[in-house]
């Protein structure tokens, strides 16, 4: 079962590559972009025995960063609502 | 005093550690691998280096603080064995929960490796204890990821218990009030962004680092 993990910057948290990306995007004539935020995506194929819990665990020790980041956990029933 | 380096695939200033920890304790550090489950016996310092341990991948540091060694390095540090993180390992030592707050990506995005001015914010520590407090000292930077993190909260807590160790005396990388290295609470864990290991010999271009460790060898007698 395939879960994804999306991780963003909290907010307040200075993202320079989101400004990069941001001014590139500008340097493409793109307008209207207001901000860019970056963020990572982490894919998990898991056994249906891993719990919400044990994913939820997975996401505070490792994948994300508590102090600067936060998570939100997309199971596949959620993605396809 | 028995020392040691801890090595992670990706470390690159481990044998600068090693060296700059030989002059000052008289005796080659062991050098550990990170996949150990047990330090060597009486140790009186461990040192995290610098380097880009499993590639920074998911974050700096990330990977590495949940190396098997670094079990053992958090009962040492709770034990009061001094810790000195440098550069990958102040990134390793906030990860693994032994510092607070976190390292960002350099708010000018650039990799910035080059020689800065720091301000010694106290040297009532026992890795700052042959610097004068305010003394403006050079010590070399190579990261991307040294823009200090954390909650006012925290910085309000850190400062006002005296816990930053050094600043950056000029614009480096957007660090929170400039901060450049912290200790814990218990005064025996520090980690900086800057290498003191490469300033211990004329040839480097200063001397400025060598005190680092001439001190903190002469503090932990």
């Amino acid at each position: 079962m395939k879960t994804r993990i999306h991780v963003t910057l909290k907010n307040g948290v200075l993202d320079p590559q989101g400004k990069a990306i941001h001014h590139a995007l500008e340097s493409l004539g793109f307008d209207g972009v207001n901000d860019v935020r970056q963020g990572k995506l982490i894919e998990l194929d898991l056994d249906d025995s891993v719990s919400d819990e044990d994913i939820e665990a997975m996401c505070r020790k490792l994948l994300a960063n508590m102090v600067i980041e936060n998570f939100e956990i997309v199971r596949p029933q959620t993605e396809d609502a | 005093m028995k020392s040691a380096v801890i090595v992670f695939p990706g470390s690159n200033c481990d044998r600068d550690m090693a060296v700059a920890l030989e002059h000052a304790t008289g005796a080659k550090p062991q050098m550990v691998w990170h996949r150990e489950t047990e330090l060597p016996d009486g140790l009186g310092l461990i040192a995290l280096p610098g380097g880009f341990s499993y590639g920074d991948y998911l974050r700096s540091g990330a990977i590495g603080a949940n190396s098997p060694i670094m079990r053992e390095v958090k009962a040492a540090a709770d034990r009061g064995v001094a810790i000195l993180g440098v550069c990958n390992g102040f990134q390793l030592l906030t990860e693994a929960g032994l510092l607070p707050g976190a390292l960002l990506r350099n708010a000018g995005i650039d990799f910035i490796c080059r020689d800065v001015a720091l301000t010694v914010a106290s040297s009532q520590t026992a890795f700052t204890s042959r610097y004068q407090s305010d003394e403006a000292i050079t010590i070399p930077v190579a990261h991307h990821d040294g823009n200090y993190f954390a909650d006012d909260e925290t910085l309000d807590r850190i400062e006002g218990e005296g816990r930053v160790a050094f600043r950056y005396g000029e614009s480096v990388n957007g660090s929170a009030r400039d901060i450049a290295g912290i200790v814990n609470e218990t005064g025996n864990v520090l980690g900086m962004m800057p290498h003191p290991e490469r300033m211990i010999e004329p040839a480097h271009g200063g001397m400025d680092g060598k005190r680092l460790f001439d001190g903190l060898v002469e503090a932990l007698g």
